[in-house]
């Protein structure tokens, strides 16, 4: 049984996520965290450019999206998607943690950042975190599984 | 060799595979060699230029890498060569990007290019200036062995050294 609470969105359904690393073993990771906490698989992408199109395609609930890969890289990525989804949650995943890389994440639109190695618990709290704030996920606001909720 | 540039991939790989690996780990002894560097399994090369230039190899012997490979997918692997190939890719890129960011929150810039796997019969060649520090990491799954070369750019060391103490 997982020791985590399921994360779900208002209207009771899995959070759809869109996974991207041009590692497999990292999207095999992550996607393994994510369905621990209850979360389904949009779609998945190995660089930048594949993940705009799989985010055109899917409109995921939360973008889990690694900084540095082929053709285009994580950053430019995130601006192009929050520039056509101003309400795109996307989260930086990358073993690259200094300063200037995460503000440069966070100026483009991501809502926060996970270093690699990821810790479950840590991955867990942040989703949390940016799925609390509601009103970016129109009419479907995330709440834990057996949260009640007025 | 400067140690102050060697701990940081040091601590960066001994916390990477304590999380990933999730098991202890322990650092063995630490060795300087000079010239080409021997293989042991599967390498994955990783060149920093700027303001400290070299090279870290991380090698680890194809079982190994399988073992590894379990661990981080959380589920059977197959045994083949492209599943090793990235496995040791994944592990190097994650040991070099937290050793980055300890490096580059001390003030140092540079570039870090992909890792290059070597999976041939071949040494790895070593400039005629290469003294590397050489350690292996034990790990649950096997031996994890690092090589690293590191060293500041001259013209930045001379500006380093021309800075006068205060007293």
């Amino acid at each position: 049984m997982s020791q985590f609470a399921a994360l779900l969105r208002k209207d009771n359904q899995p959070v759809r996520y869109l996974v991207v690393d041009d590692s497999v073993f990292a999207r095999k990771n992550i996607i393994k965290m994510v369905q621990l906490f209850g979360g389904e698989i949009a779609g998945e992408a190995g660089d930048g450019l594949t993940a705009i199109a799989e985010y055109n395609r899917t409109k995921p609930d939360i973008v889990l999206m690694d900084i540095t890969m082929p053709q285009m890289e994580g950053i430019e990525a995130v601006e192009r998607i929050v520039r056509q989804y101003s309400e795109a949650r996307i989260v930086m995943v990358s073993s690259v943690g200094y300063q200037e890389n995460i503000l440069a994440a966070l100026q483009k639109g991501a809502k926060h950042f996970v270093q690699k190695p990821v810790k479950p618990e840590v991955l867990y709290e942040i989703l949390r975190y940016v799925l609390s704030d509601d009103a970016a996920l129109a009419g479907a606001p995330v709440a834990l599984a057996g949260e009640h909720r007025s | 060799m400067r140690m102050d540039l060697i701990q940081p991939f040091i601590n960066a790989a001994d916390a990477v595979f304590a999380e990933s690996l999730q098991g202890p780990t322990k650092i063995g002894d630490l060795l300087m060699e000079e010239g080409a560097y021997h293989r042991k399994g599967v390498a994955a090369l990783i060149v920093i230029k700027g303001d400290i230039e070299g090279r870290v190899i991380l090698d680890l012997a194809p079982d190994v890498a399988l073992k590894v490979a379990a661990i981080l997918t959380g589920g059977e692997v197959t045994d083949s060569e492209q599943v090793v190939r990235e496995t040791v890719c994944e592990l190097a890129n994650m040991v070099i990007g937290n050793s980055v960011t300890l490096l580059n929150d001390q003030g140092y810039r540079f570039k870090v290019f992909p890792p290059e796997i070597h999976m041939n019969d071949q040494g790895l060649a070593g400039s005629r200036d290469t003294e590397a520090m050489v350690l292996a990491i034990e790990t649950t799954c096997g031996n994890i062995y690092l090589n690293i070369a590191m060293h500041h750019l001259a013209r930045r060391r001379r500006e380093r050294d021309s800075v006068p103490v205060s007293s």
